[in-house]
């Protein structure tokens, strides 16, 4: 029960201040489920996220049902999602009539202005941590050439980050096993 | 109730989710596609009203559009629906993925693959969040964006502050405080 408890809040946070989409929420529901509640490692989170890049779908739900799936089975991936989705579309609902009334104020649009820089900051931090995880396990040689061709990989010749990751994956198994 | 009317519902939230790389955000232009053009529930206006109203909340906004939109359209059940095509699928797709890593996970292949992830993960978050920094250079100016950056650095790596404290505040700032047009 408070596991079930502890991932609704989990979920529950970066649902409700994650302006800016999904994507936003992702280091604040790493900070959850890392940080505060411990339910994985760095790493675990970090394949979670290679794989919910990989696949189609919005991200802060791929988030949710899995990582809810781990910590309590099939009620914790419901009661994640539960969390992730409902408050922020109920409210929607409710509320249509108040927020059409303030869709095009300015105070409204610069609540995801403000709120943007301090995302960006954090999913730097949470970059930093990943590079630094893997020159701990990879060591710096392979870190810095993963890091180098896949960032060509994705920016300059626009190949699919499902192809990127993939390919990763078959290079992790052929050289770093 | 109409069943043609609930299939393709589950048919048009479906084709988004599993076409839509990226996440919700750059889901938008595939959801449009199907409810404005495809099956003509939603002028252009209604939905861009749809989506205007869908930012000024927090929280992913693919669900919030298919949730709202299969209430728009089919009522409750619609809602349910169309959050289940957009959702569950690629939910079950990750469970079992990511079950057969663990399953292997003492496997020496498998603890290759897991370290060669972490660098691509790294990269593609340093991604996302320089497109963040960029928009909030064209939004705020450098100074501003570089101020508030600054803050939530400290607060959050050094004072260790709960991230959402700080965006809560801002939040606060924006809808209250008193300035000039930002945007």
């Amino acid at each position: 029960m408070k596991e079930l408890w502890d991932l609704f809040v989990a979920f529950f946070i970066p649902g409700i201040v994650g302006y800016g989409g999904g994507p936003a929420s992702i280091p604040l529901v790493e900070h959850e489920v890392v940080k505060n509640y411990g339910f994985m490692t760095t790493n675990e989170f970090g394949e979670v996220l290679a794989l919910a890049n990989a696949l189609p779908g919005p991200i802060a739900t791929k988030m949710a049902g899995y990582i809810g799936f781990e910590v309590a089975g099939t009620l914790g991936s419901i009661v994640a999602l539960f969390a992730t989705i409902v408050p922020s579309l109920l409210a929607m609902i409710l509320l249509l009539g108040l927020l059409t009334k303030y869709k095009d104020s300015p105070k409204v649009k610069r609540i995801t202005t403000y709120v943007r820089p301090i995302i960006a900051v954090l999913m730097g931090f949470l970059t930093f941590q990943f590079f630094d995880t893997s020159v701990e396990s990879a060591g710096w040689i392979q870190t810095i050439f993963l890091v180098i061709v896949s960032l060509l990989l994705l920016e300059k010749y626009r190949v699919h980050p499902a192809w990127v990751v993939a390919g990763s994956l078959v290079y992790g198994a052929v050289f770093l096993s | 109730m109409d069943l043609t009317l609930q299939k393709n519902i589950f048919i048009s939230f479906f084709r988004t989710g599993m076409l839509g790389f990226g996440g919700g955000p750059s889901t938008i232009p595939l959801v449009h596609k199907e409810v404005v053009e495809t099956y003509k529930w939603m002028t252009d206006e209604e939905f861009g009203d749809v989506l205007a109203i869908g930012n000024t909340l927090p929280g992913p906004i693919m669900t919030k559009m298919a949730g709202y939109i299969g209430y728009r359209v089919g009522g409750v059940l619609g809602l349910i629906n169309a959050l289940a095509a957009a959702v569950f699928p690629t939910v079950l797709i990750m469970i079992s993925l990511i079950g057969v890593l663990i399953a292997y996970r003492d496997s020496p292949i498998v603890q290759g693959m897991t370290q060669a992830i972490a660098p691509v993960v790294g990269v593609m978050l340093f991604v996302l969040a320089y497109s963040f920094i960029k928009k909030s250079k064209e939004a705020l100016g450098w100074k501003i964006a570089i101020l508030l950056g600054a803050i939530s650095l400290v607060t959050y790596v050094w004072l260790n502050w709960h991230p959402a404290i700080l965006i809560g505040a801002l939040i606060i700032y924006s809808l209250v405080g008193k300035h000039k047009q930002t945007s």
